[in-house]
C-alpha cells in the first residue's frame, strides 16, 4: 500500500509545468489492485528546443488518477524504447509491467506536432493499437488526454473521461472585497481560464448536455438571483429567469430543450421545468416543504430532487412531468444535492451523519449507500462522465478545495490551488464524441 | 394583572369542577376541563400581550431605525439548525420593525435569508428563502404591504462570520433586514 503511494505520488512529482497550473492535484491515497503500465517518455524528434508538454508524463498522470493503473516510476524504466523493433517484453515481464506505451512528439513545422503512439500488451509480446496525432502546441495537453482515453478504453473497456473538463466556482478576498469567479479547467486542473468574474455570489454551475454552454445562478443584480446561460466558446450570456426569491439549482434535461430550476415565486421553494424554446414554465411540486436540487435521469424520464417534507433533508424521485414522488434516501438524517450516473444506476449525494457531510453513492437498484469521503464539510459531488470517478468540494485548513475520489471508493486525490475558496464543481459531458 | 388572571382561571377550573359533579359524569372529563382553563389563560395573556405591544410601538419612528438607543437599530434576527421558525423571543423585534413600515408605507425592505455552510448550497438558498418568509409573513400580518418587502435568499454565500464551528454558524442562520429607501 505504502509503496503504492510513494510511487503514484513521484509520478506527479516529475511533471513539469507543475507549478505553473493554478490548480495541481495530490494523491492523497493508493490503491492496492492498480495494474503496473510503464509509460516510456515521448522521444522528441526533430526537436530543436524541449519539449512544450511532457506528454507521456500527463498520460501517466491521467492513468495513475483513475486509480486503475499504477505507471511505473521514471527513474524505475529499465528501457527507452522508441520504435516497436526496441521493444523487449521479456524485460518488461521481469518488471511486473503488464502494459507499455511508448511514443514520439515530431516537430513538423514551427509549433507543430505529430505525435505517435503505441500501447502493448506485455504478457502476449503484441501491440494492442496505436495513433498518429498531429496537433499544435496549444492542443499538446489535450492530445495526451486523448491519447489517455484510448490506452484506459482498451484496457478496461469503458471509455475514458481525461480529455473532458471541470467548472467550479471560487471565491477569494481581494483588499477586503469578495471576488466571485466561474473558471473552466481540463479534466486534471490544469488550463484554468475564468468564465465570469462578479463582486456578489456566483453558484450551481451546471452543463447542457452537449458540453458547449454553463448555466449558473449570479446575485449581480441587487438584491435579487438570477440564472444565466453563458456559451463557454463565445462568452455570451443570456439571463433565463429572475424572479423574486428564488432563482435556483439549474439541471438541463438531457435533450437540451428543458431545464429544471427551484424558483419560490409562487411563495414556496419548488420545482419548476422551464422550456428553453419559449420559457413555458411548469410547476413540478408543491407544498409547504423546500424542493430543490433537482437532477434528470439519463433517460429523462425521472427528476431526482431534493426535499425536507418528511422533515429532515432526503431524496426522492418524481416523473420529470411531475406527479408522485419517492423518497429513496432512508439513512442518516441529511441526503442532498444528488447527480446521475452516466448510465442511471446510481446517485453521487451528500450524506449527513452525525455533524459530518460526506459524499456517498446510491445504488437504486439495491438502494445500498456507501460513504466515499472523509471529510466533515464535503458537498457538491459530480460523476465523471463515465462514471469512473467524482470530484466534489471539501476543505483542508478552512479553505475550499476540490478533491476526487474513483466511484469504488479505492482512490483519493485532491486537487489545490494556491489561493481562493474552489467550490461547486462540476464534471462536463463528453464533447464532440458519439 | 397576573394574578387576577390566575383568580379567575382558578375560580373557571373550581366552577366547572362543580359542574362536573353534578352531573353523572366519567371521569375521563377532568381533561376537557382542564384544556378550557389553559385557552382561558393563553387568550389572556394574548390580549395583554398585543396591549403592551401596541403601546410599545406607537414612539417608534423612521428616525428610531437609526438611534442606536432603540431596538430597531438592529437588523438581525437569527435561528435555530434547520430551522425558519422566528424564535419566540424574537417575534418583538420583528413587529417593531412591522410597525415602522405600516406606518411608513413608503418605506420598502429586502427581507434577506442566510444559512450556516453545512450541507448542500441550494438547500441552504431554500432555507435562507423560507427564513425570510416567515419574517414576511409576520410583517404582513402586522399590516406591511407585499409591494413594500422583498425577500432574497444567499444561503451560506454571504457568511456574517467566516468560520467552522457553531459559534459562527449561529451568527450565520439570520434574515437581515435591509431597508432600501428611508
Amino acid at each position: 500500500m505504502k509503496t503504492i503511494w510513494i510511487t503514484l505520488l513521484s509520478v506527479c512529482l516529475y511533471l513539469p509545468g507543475w507549478l505553473q497550473a493554478a490548480l495541481t492535484i495530490e494523491i492523497t491515497q493508493g490503491v492496492e489492485g492498480a495494474v503496473p503500465i510503464a509509460v516510456v517518455p515521448f522521444h522528441a524528434a526533430n526537436h530543436h528546443q524541449p519539449q512544450p508538454q511532457d506528454v507521456a508524463g500527463i498520460i501517466a498522470a491521467d492513468l495513475a488518477r483513475s486509480g486503475r493503473f499504477a505507471p511505473v516510476p521514471e527513474q524505475n524504466l529499465i528501457a527507452r524504447p522508441v520504435e516497436t523493433s526496441q521493444v523487449r517484453f521479456q524485460d518488461w515481464r521481469t518488471l511486473g509491467v503488464e502494459n507499455l506505451v511508448i511514443g514520439s512528439v515530431e516537430t513538423v513545422a514551427d509549433n507543430e506536432y505529430r505525435i505517435q503512439f503505441r500501447l502493448f500488451d506485455v504478457l502476449r509480446g503484441r501491440q494492442i493499437t496505436g495513433y498518429s496525432m498531429p496537433a499544435k502546441s496549444g492542443q499538446l495537453r489535450y492530445v495526451a488526454h486523448r491519447i489517455s482515453d484510448i490506452i484506459y478504453e482498451q484496457l478496461t473497456g469503458e471509455p475514458g473521461a481525461f480529455a473532458t473538463h471541470i467548472a467550479y466556482v471560487i471565491s477569494e478576498s481581494k483588499n477586503g472585497k469578495k471576488e466571485y469567479q466561474l473558471q473552466l479547467a481540463d479534466s486534471d486542473g490544469y488550463n484554468p481560464k475564468t468564465l465570469l468574474t462578479s463582486q456578489q455570489p456566483l453558484m450551481s454551475p451546471s452543463w447542457s448536455p452537449d458540453g458547449r454552454q454553463l448555466a449558473y445562478v449570479s446575485f449581480e443584480k441587487k438584491g435579487r438571483a438570477a440564472i444565466f446561460v453563458q456559451a463557454i466558446h463565445t462568452g455570451k450570456r443570456q439571463e433565463l429567469v429572475s424572479f423574486e426569491g428564488i432563482n435556483g439549482a439549474p439541471s438541463w434535461s438531457p435533450d437540451g430543450r428543458s431545464m429544471a430550476l427551484t424558483l419560490s415565486r409562487d411563495g414556496n421553494p419548488e420545482i419548476y421545468s422551464l422550456r428553453l424554446s419559449d420559457k413555458k414554465l411548469k410547476r413540478l411540486t408543491s407544498g409547504a416543504a423546500i424542493d430543490t436540487e433537482p437532477v434528470w435521469s439519463p433517460d429523462g424520464k425521472s427528476i431526482v430532487f431534493t426535499s425536507d417534507r418528511g422533515g429532515s433533508p432526503q431524496l426522492y424521485r418524481m416523473p420529470a412531468q411531475g406527479g408522485r414522488a419517492q423518497r429513496i434516501t432512508f439513512e442518516g438524517n441529511y441526503n442532498a444535492s444528488a447527480d446521475f450516473s452516466s448510465d442511471g444506476k446510481s446517485l453521487t449525494l451528500v450524506h449527513g451523519e452525525g455533524g459530518r457531510y460526506q459524499i456517498a453513492v446510491l445504488d437504486l437498484d439495491s438502494s445500498l449507500l456507501r460513504v466515499l469521503s472523509e471529510g466533515r464539510l464535503d458537498e457538491s459531488p459530480s460523476f465523471a462522465p463515465n462514471g469512473s470517478m467524482i470530484i466534489y468540494a471539501t476543505e483542508t485548513g478552512h479553505r475550499g478545495v476540490l478533491a476526487a475520489v474513483s466511484s469504488d471508493g479505492r482512490f483519493h486525490q485532491q486537487f489545490s490551488l494556491r489561493e481562493g475558496n474552489v467550490r461547486e464543481p462540476v464534471w462536463s459531458p463528453f464533447v464532440g464524441r458519439k | 394583572m397576573k394574578f387576577i388572571q390566575t383568580v379567575v382561571v382558578v375560580l373557571s377550573i373550581v366552577w366547572l369542577a362543580a359542574c362536573s359533579s353534578t352531573g353523572d359524569k366519567k371521569t375521563g372529563d377532568a381533561a376537557v376541563v382542564e384544556d378550557r382553563s389553559s385557552e382561558a389563560g393563553i387568550d389572556a395573556a394574548a390580549a395583554d400581550a398585543t396591549a403592551s405591544a401596541v403601546g410599545g410601538y406607537s414612539d417608534l419612528t423612521i428616525e428610531s431605525l437609526t438611534d442606536p438607543s432603540s431596538p430597531v437599530s438592529q437588523r438581525v434576527i437569527y435561528f435555530e439548525f434547520d430551522s425558519s421558525e422566528v424564535a419566540e423571543q424574537d417575534r418583538e423585534f420583528v413587529m417593531a420593525h412591522a410597525a415602522i413600515l405600516a406606518a411608513n408605507p413608503n418605506l420598502k425592505v429586502s427581507i434577506e435569508g442566510h444559512g450556516d455552510e453545512r450541507g448542500s448550497r441550494e438547500y441552504n438558498i431554500g432555507l435562507g428563502e423560507k427564513r425570510a418568509q416567515s419574517v414576511r409573513r409576520m410583517m404582513e400580518f402586522q399590516g406591511v404591504l407585499a409591494s413594500q418587502m422583498t425577500t432574497v435568499s444567499y444561503g451560506e454565500e454571504k457568511a456574517a462570520v467566516e468560520g467552522h464551528d457553531e459559534s459562527a454558524w449561529s451568527m450565520n442562520r439570520r434574515v437581515e433586514l435591509v431597508y432600501v429607501a428611508y
